[in-house]
């Protein structure tokens, strides 16, 4: 009894449903008026899969929590977006986002802007299930009067330079979904990032209600093959956080996904170029976002072979 | 004597911007700022630490260099930036779409902020950033349309504002703003920005024809000091080897 572990005769996860799912599996999860926080970072590890999957349904009056890349441009450019939440938009290799900056330069979105520091901790307090948390950021600055949302408030603490000082109130982001890309994970919903930054992705998926936390990887792994994918520092996403994951190999593109794949800037240019009409708009979606997933990553892997050549 | 260029003599006033800050994390955003900063780490100011623009702190001179070739000090994912921004640790030197007579800055948009003529990139970090820790900017176009009267949005604040803030406002330390034309500071009774140096080939009445608000301006400008000859060999053939610098602000000459 108190001998030697006996072998792993049983199969992990025994008595476990296993959480895969497809984008449209999760696009039927999810609602009209929603507020969804979307993970990477700019143009850098987005879950491009399924945000084409939401441009393709139903779906409208979304709320977006993001550090704004083409998932927000792409959900504007398709009419999905009622409000943006964020800090910045940007395609890293292109600055400045056009169809982000056409919805709202058209009026057509609700806009709610942060500080990079407001989102974290507007995230940290929904995960933490506070009301807000307390900060210096936007104390002086324009975002007091663009953001109504935000509230100041006296330290109820004395005794320093700072005494009864004035404080920023950062309330949380309250999610009802949130949706991140990682490069490895199981069918359980444990993951792990292999690039440089693991970004917002474990705090929007922990600020999220259970039932709407959802990851798409990369590749799908035995949970015992999953720890030496990479290092263990980089295992950060456990089941505990995700309701559904999607197998999504290409998922990120045309955004980054380091080390597995570098942004497709010539698809991102012409992303960015069908800003310029209604018709290049229609031209770029029909080619790019009407199609099923699978013809996508057909696409992609042929203009690849082309370059090569 | 070689011919010194415009972009080099930014690169050094961007470098003096961080004479001083000993240990902590000097944040140059932008090509020339890069090199300064990496100019004042390589010369006087032997501790600074700096990113490689991502996740990492690397310890190289070289402004840009390959993944494999980096000497990485740290790991340094956006989130921990928060630990060095809210603990004063960070020196920023952030671009400016705007930027106004006591420093106010504005990243986020042209006109109306409801309805904006013009969409930029939004507040970003620069609200948290001023109001934590010292600060500067970098213009490399300096004209009337970047140098306003007031800015349209606030995103990064300036010592008027600062000023309003009261304790609160403590941790504000608003440096330097160094433009392709010259530099200049707040060390004036109002903190109002005073033009501090001209570049060389730049005259006084340049920079008052530039900006688009009173300027204080000393009885006796100097002029932006030039590279030293070990700094210029650093420049040319350590830090910015494929003279990306003289993209950023080409040479009038």
């Amino acid at each position: 009894m108190w001998g030697a572990a006996p072998p792993e005769t049983r199969p992990l996860g025994h008595g476990m449903t296993d959480k895969l799912m497809t984008e449209d599996d999760v696009v039927g999860r999810l609602r009209s008026g929603m507020t969804i926080a979307i993970g990477g970072w700019a143009s850098r590890r987005k879950p491009m899969s399924i945000v084409r999957a939401i441009v393709r349904s139903d779906l409208t009056d979304l709320t977006i929590v993001t550090h704004g890349g083409p998932d927000l441009g792409l959900l504007c450019a398709a009419g999905k977006v009622h409000r943006a939440i964020y800090a910045f938009v940007s395609l890293d290799s292109i600055p400045l986002e056009p169809h982000f900056r056409a919805a709202r330069q058209s009026g057509a979105i609700e806009d709610e802007p942060l500080d990079e520091g407001l989102v974290h901790l507007g995230l940290q307090a929904a995960a933490w299930r506070l009301p807000f948390l307390p900060t210096r950021a936007g104390l002086g600055s324009d975002l007091l009067r663009d953001n109504p949302r935000l509230r100041t408030f006296t330290s109820p603490f004395g005794g320093g330079d700072g005494d009864g000082e004035e404080l920023v109130a950062m309330p949380a982001l309250e999610l009802d979904a949130a949706i991140c890309h990682l490069n490895r994970a199981d069918r359980r919903g444990n993951a792990m990032f292999l690039g440089p930054d693991l970004y917002w992705d474990d705090l929007m998926l922990q600020a999220a209600p259970t039932g709407g936390r959802f990851i798409s990887a990369e590749r799908i792994v035995d949970t015992e093959d999953l720890a030496a994918e990479g290092c263990v520092h980089q295992l950060r996403i456990s089941r505990m956080m995700v309701d559904g994951v999607v197998p999504a190999p290409g998922g990120a593109h045309f955004t980054s996904c380091d080390p597995d794949y570098p942004r497709d800037e010539a698809v991102q240019r012409a992303y960015a170029a069908s800003a310029r009409s209604p018709e290049a708009w229609a031209e770029f979606r029909s080619k790019w976002i009407d199609i099923p997933e699978a013809e996508y990553q057909r696409k992609v892997r042929e203009a690849g072979e082309a370059t090569v050549r | 004597m070689t011919h010194i260029t415009r972009a080099e003599v930014c690169v050094v006033a961007v470098a003096e911007c961080f004479r001083g800050d000993g240990e902590l994390l000097a944040n140059p955003i932008g090509t020339i700022p890069m090199i300064g900063g990496r100019l004042a780490r390589a010369t006087f100011e032997p501790y600074l630490a700096m990113t490689d623009g991502e996740a990492m702190l690397v310890a190289n001179d070289r402004a840009v260099v390959l993944p494999a070739e980096r000497v990485i000090e740290y790991w340094n994912p956006y989130r921990s930036m928060f630990d060095w921004v809210w603990s004063g640790r960070r020196h920023v030197m952030m671009g400016a779409s705007q930027v106004d007579r006591f420093g106010n800055q504005n990243l986020a948009a042209i006109g109306d902020y409801g309805r904006p003529t013009v969409q930029l990139l939004g507040y970003r970090g620069a609200p948290g950033n001023t109001i934590n820790d010292p600060t500067s900017y970098w213009v490399p176009n300096h004209s009337p349309k970047v140098f306003v009267e007031k800015v349209d949005t606030v995103t990064g604040i300036g010592w008027d504002r600062a000023a309003a803030l009261g304790p609160a406002g403590r941790f504000v330390d608003l440096r330097r703003v160094v433009s392709n034309l010259g530099v200049f500071d707040f060390e004036t009774p109002d903190r109002s920005m005073r033009l501090r140096s001209v570049h060389p080939g730049v005259t006084v009445d340049d920079v008052v024809a530039a900006t688009g608000f009173e300027l204080t301006v000393p009885a006796d400008v100097p002029e932006s000091r030039p590279p030293t000859r070990e700094e210029l060999e650093l420049i040319r053939e350590v830090i910015d080897p494929e003279g990306a610098r003289e993209r950023e602000v080409p040479d009038p000459d």
